[in-house]
């Protein structure tokens, strides 16, 4: 089907279930009860997964193919997010325009950083991208606020010009007319369901990315850029020049990273400087990493994984804390709090480092590696020695 | 997706979800039944507190928490009732707000924009919160406000000092208690002459991001306007740790006064190297140099150390104010008194402007006898008040900005504690702090309408 | 004139933090291979040594005195230190006054120890795992370290002061005949200086004129043949990770001084010194030093008034725009050897 084999159909349509159920899946607690901490399954926290998601779908394109580790990617998410701003101020709210325009100049941008950062290989190509990024984020700080508004991020307001929206037309990011922010909850007995329309525009999105992902990684192009990968010398031996090979790479997923930008500003308008800061490049290397660089699925549950404890661990504080353990005797309680307090809330970035040591130390093929395991516990298969997780043993 | 055929604002198409098997779902979208976002349906009314957890501002993010929790106590009528007692508006009860027991939800802005925003939608979208209130940063204020507009809640900011926030960043469901950059020149000013004489030659170290112009731009005037000269206005990075580049040539630029328009650890970086340089020994035109710090907070000094000796800036309260200023400062030692007996040391400014916000704010809702933003909004344009620490207050219709006095600090010479690392020099009166709403300073931005949500 | 020669100072100041920096970097990094996230951590927590020693200095015992009020109207609790008490109020306050020296005394063997138990617990693990990896888990290591850090210290920057006779600043300008106060330059950044140059000639020289520098360089070059040699190369490589250690906790400690000691200067710091590393050249020493100096220098240069107003936030993209320049006309930074990182 979609002219995939069997087994990444099927990874598709899976694919395809969680993310039109996330809903469902992302909200199993009762919305009263103290678990309800852990739902993830509003408008918000799902668009930022998903979107997240194709920011790493993208990387991973250039990285899990090519070898090639950029370190500059947050520059086209925040080129792509201002651009996506800068078509809803000037000339429609509806979001079509925006992305469309993001991905071009994201686009763009990346043919430009490409073309000079490819010249080198290894980390001498890393550094270079990671100065094109800290450079563009430095100048939109700074000296380009007329055009970025700075510290503060570029936002929309009400005297925007707006040509091609009328005097009726929506006040926020719509969708012909069917606003990003409009959204609608079931209640289920004691759970209830989000579905908000900027989920599904973006759920769609990641879908379409996903698949063109999977088409790239088995097109013979994607097996070009695995040649780059083993071995590029033997390539440009062979006369064969792999310039043309990477940089295609290096512009796709740029245009994907562009694509996140435009969408996280259609959902939320604003673009902010700090989403070019090395940091942000930093975290999606992480997340492609975490997830297992390289497979299709991981970079998506990287993203996941990352964005979770940032927005759900930080916001557990003590009292939510008391909450939980009341029902122990008040001694106990209390110490039970003082154990876990200093990883959550302010600790969230604690408990992520910790996680981040325990995934690539006993997964070295990254989370997806885990759900290899588990899915082979699951058939109660003996796991093969010669499993395709590429592990390595440590040195000595 | 095709089966999802969603239209305009909380319309449910129940069809596809009721069509998977379910028993009719009892659905309701509370904003449609009560015309705005998040109306309280039960017994309690859960309002978010969106600080600085983790980055550089964590302390006094932990700060504002701190006073965020006692006013929450005092609001249910825990504790000892803090500024409540003294607060002039008696509307509320000690019961909650309008008789719902007040809960909250707290997230970590990072001191970033994204970051800031994605943290309270989550609590508007996810935990219902009807008011979110915090913040330390000019940049995260004006987003997160931005971010209440459209999602139709009350913000209540908490630390921000830019001119914008209440200029050409206004918003009408956006409200500020704490003081601004042109109300912190327009105080230094007059205490700056009587110091340091009428004929001085300023340099400033701005930080390069909008608050440090505004900032920069409020004191330039102010000064020349007393006669100053301005010799320089450098930009420095943010991301800048290493002043030193900044600082050497200005000994030699024919300055005698070196003002440091930094915040945060910006300012105890920039401070601590021009010391270090040796500025504060030596002498300029026959005058002593001089360094001025526009915006002073207890971290700060704490964070520069001795450096911070005899060094002049303002503050927008300070824990010491009703006890050596009298009673027109009510409220002062009622809080200083709740907040440390509970914590163990006095109250910043950062956490006495929260927990005056959050009070502020159910104070407007028990007034407006409603929830709903617009009247809330409505309640508090224009209120007048006094008993929260600062003296009487205005919180002006125009652009939703607090009037009231700004003190003028300075770094005690030899600090008995730790607590008293700053000594008030003088008291400016609000009335000289006050400025006209279309000030060139703050124009370009308007209200618009309040927005309720859907 | 007198600006240039300024700037030219600041830059060696700037620089030679970078060069200490990066030098440590570079023994793990740029020899060893392993991609270090965490080497920003170590300096940290070598400044953090310099606020240990400081608190421990001033550990103190609390008296009420009757006549005061604290805050909320009690007497005041006065504290006196015990140093100031066993020693007499002059040697103890000569001694408090000194914390930060005292300091080194106690970061060598705590970073070396720290150095030790990295490579030999986590470290050691991920020589042959893809940098990838690497940069994961020394990622995840670094926030691990510093959320340590801001749980016992906070997030606010501590004042670790220099001792007293190195406060102040010294005037240069007098001495080449210029003005007075026209090149003026603090104590303590001199002494850092200093610090530092001493710091790089002894890396330097165990490298060169000792046998165990001799197998870690020939080691460095090929691993594998000094291996089949019988040698215990491994040992030597975990004995560098430790003097690495050093050499960055060192950098932080006497950094203290200079700026107060916060939980992430480390983060900080990491971006730049990845650039300096790599600007010097993978796997090159010296290179690495020479491209510190050199981008400090280029940095305090170009934040001078007359450079920015000509190229307004030139300061804030200097080191980027040189790193570019430089890899794109050496394709191995400086002076890098061939085939190290480069694919």
């Amino acid at each position: 089907m979609f002219g995939l084999n069997t087994k990444d159909t099927t990874l598709l349509l899976i694919v395809a279930m969680l993310t039109m159920f996330a809903p469902f899946i992302l909200n199993p607690f009762p919305a009263d009860s103290a678990m309800a901490q852990f739902n993830a399954g509003y408008p918000d926290l799902m668009q930022r997964f998903v979107i997240f998601g194709i920011f790493a779908i993208g990387f991973n394109i250039l990285f899990g193919l090519t070898g090639y580790l950029s370190f500059g990617h947050a520059a086209f998410l925040g080129v792509g997010s201002y651009s996506a701003v800068w078509m809803m101020k000037l000339l429609t709210m509806n979001v079509i325009p925006a992305i469309a325009l993001s991905v071009i100049v994201a686009g763009l941008f990346s043919v430009v950083i490409g073309y000079v950062s490819l010249r080198r290989s290894g980390i001498y190509f890393s550094i270079l991208t990671l100065a094109f990024a800290q450079m563009s984020f430095n100048l939109a700080y700074s000296v380009l606020t007329p055009i970025t508004n700075g510290e503060t991020g570029l936002q929309i307001s009400l005297s925007d010009p707006r040509i091609l929206d009328g005097a009726g037309a929506a006040r926020y990011p719509n969708l012909f007319g069917a606003e990003m922010n409009d959204a609608t909850t079931l209640f289920l007995g004691g759970w209830s369901f989000t579905f908000s329309v900027g989920y599904y525009v973006c759920a769609v999105i990641m879908l379409l990315c996903f698949y063109l992902s999977v088409r790239i990684f088995r097109s013979p192009f994607g097996m070009m850029l695995r040649a780059v990968k083993s071995n590029q010398q033997r390539m440009n031996y062979t006369g064969l020049n792999t310039k043309p090979y990477t940089l295609a790479a290096f512009v796709i997923s740029g245009m994907y990273a562009g694509l996140a930008g435009g969408l996280l500003a259609a959902m939320d308008p604003l673009a902010g400087a700090e989403r070019m800061q090395w940091t942000a490049s930093g975290e999606v290397v992480l997340m492609t990493i975490l997830g297992g660089a390289g497979t299709l699925i991981g970079p998506v549950l990287g993203a996941g994984f990352i964005k979770y404890f940032e927005n759900i661990f930080s916001k557990i504080n003590d009292s939510v804390l008391h909450s939980w353990f009341s029902f122990m005797p008040d001694g106990i309680e209390d110490l039970m709090v003082t154990l876990v307090h200093p990883f959550v809330g302010k600790g969230w970035s604690l408990t992520l480092g910790i996680m981040f040591m325990l995934v690539v130390t006993f997964l070295p093929g990254g989370l997806v590696e885990g759900g290899q395991r588990i899915g082979r516990l699951l058939r109660r298969k003996p796991a093969k020695d010669d499993s395709a997780s590429g592990k390595t043993e440590p040195a000595e | 997706m095709s089966k999802m055929n969603l239209t305009r604002r909380g319309v449910l198409q129940t069809g596809a979800v009721a069509g998977a098997g379910l028993a009719l779902p009892t659905y309701l979208s509370a904003a449609a039944h009560s015309g705005f976002t998040n109306a309280p349906t039960g017994d309690t009314v859960t309002l978010g507190f969106n600080v600085p957890q983790t980055g550089p501002y964590a302390d006094e993010g932990a700060d504002e928490l701190r006073a965020f929790e006692l006013a929450v106590e005092h609001l249910n009528g825990g504790g000892d009732g803090g500024m409540l007692n003294t607060f002039s508006s008696k509307a509320l009860e000690g019961n909650g707000i309008m008789g719902k027991k007040v809960q909250y939800v707290t997230g970590d802005t990072q001191t970033k924009s994204d970051a800031a925003r994605a943290s309270a939608k989550s609590m508007i979208e996810k935990d219902g919160a009807i008011m979110i209130s915090g913040g330390s940063s000019s940049g995260v204020a004006v987003a997160v406000q931005g971010l209440c507009q459209e999602a139709g809640v009350i913000f209540m900011a908490g630390l921000t000092h830019s001119n914008d926030t209440t200029g050409k960043d206004k918003k009408a469901n956006g409200f500020r208690h704490f003081f601004n950059a042109y109300m912190s020149a327009a105080a230094l000013a007059p205490v700056l002459k009587n110091l340091y004489g009428d004929d001085r030659a300023a340099y400033h170290l701005t930080a390069d991001y909008t608050w440090g112009w505004t900032q920069q731009e409020s004191i330039q005037a102010a000064t020349e306007a007393m006669g100053w000269s301005t010799i320089n206005d450098v930009r420095t990075p943010l991301a800048a740790t290493d002043f030193s580049s900044y600082i050497a040539p200005v000994l030699n630029s024919g300055a005698d006064v070196l003002v440091l328009n930094h915040y945060g650890g910006n300012m105890v970086n920039s401070l601590t190297n021009a010391v270090q340089f040796g500025l504060r020994d030596k002498q300029v035109n026959g005058k002593n140099f001089e360094i001025v710090v526009p915006l002073y907070s207890e971290l700060m000094a704490k964070g520069a150390g001795q450096n911070i000796k005899g060094i002049v800036g303002s503050q927008n309260w300070d824990w010491k104010l009703e006890n050596q200023m009298g009673d027109r400062y009510a409220g002062t030692n009622a809080f200083v008194q709740s907040f440390g007996t509970k914590y163990g040391f006095p109250p910043s400014q950062a956490a006495q402007t929260c927990y005056a916000q959050t009070l502020l704010y159910a104070d407007a809702v028990a007034r407006a006898g409603s929830f709903n933003p617009c009247a809330v909004g409505e309640a508090l344009a224009g209120f007048e008040f006094d008993g929260l620490g600062n003296g009487p207050t205005l919180y002006r219709a125009d652009d939703h900005q607090c009037f009231k006095d700004v003190l003028v600090v300075r770094g005690a010479e030899d600090p008995s504690d730790e607590f008293n690392l700053v000594e008030i020099v003088e008291v400016t009166p609000a009335e000289q702090v006050t400025y006209d709403p279309e000030h060139p300073m703050f124009a370009g931005g308007a209200l618009g309408e309040c927005n309720p949500g859907a | 004139m007198d600006a240039i020669l300024l700037q030219l100072l600041n830059g060696l100041d700037k620089g030679s933090a970078y060069a200490l920096i990066a030098l440590g970097l570079t023994l793990i990094f740029g020899t060893l291979g392993v991609v270090n996230f965490a080497h920003g951590a170590l300096f940290m927590i070598g400044a953090f040594c310099a606020v240990t020693m400081q608190r421990f200095l001033t550990l103190s015992y609390e008296t009420i005195d009757e006549t005061k009020k604290d805050f909320l109207g009690n007497p005041l609790k006065v504290s006196s230190t015990y140093v100031e008490s066993w020693f007499g109020p002059n040697i103890g306050s000569t001694i408090i006054d000194w914390a930060v020296p005292i300091a080194i005394v106690m970061a060598v063997p705590v970073m070396i120890a720290i150095g030790f138990v990295m490579e030999r617990g986590l470290i050691k693990h991920f020589y042959k795992r893809p940098h990838a990896d690497q940069i994961l888990v020394t990622f995840g290591l670094a926030i691990v370290l510093q959320e340590i850090i801001k749980y016992f210290y906070g997030a606010n920057p501590i004042p670790t002061p220099a001792p007293d006779m190195f406060r102040g600043s010294f005037d240069f300008g007098v001495l080449l005949g210029f003005d007075p106060n026209a090149i003026i330059y603090p104590y303590w950044r001199l002494v850092y200086f200093a610090f530092s140059a001493i710091i790089i000639g002894a890396v330097f020289a165990f490298l060169q004129f000792t046998t165990f520098g001799m197998v870690v360089r020939a080691g460095m070059a090929d691993r594998e043949t000094v291996g089949l040699l019988g040698i215990n190369i491994d040992k030597r490589f975990t004995i560098m990770f430790g003097i690495a250690a050093a050499v960055a906790g060192l950098a932080g400690v006497m950094y203290a001084p200079i700026n107060s000691p916060n939980y992430h200067m480390g983060m900080d710091f990491l971006v730049l010194s990845f650039v300096v590393v790599v600007v010097g050249g993978m796997g090159s020493l010296p290179g690495a030093v020479l491209a510190g100096f050199m981008l400090g220098i280029l940095e305090s240069f170009a934040s001078m008034n007359e450079v920015k107003d000509l190229l307004p936030g030139i300061d804030q993209i200097i080191i980027y725009v040189v790193a570019i320049i430089i890899l794109l006309t050496r394709p191995r930074g400086l002076m890098g050897r061939k085939g190290v990182m480069e694919e």
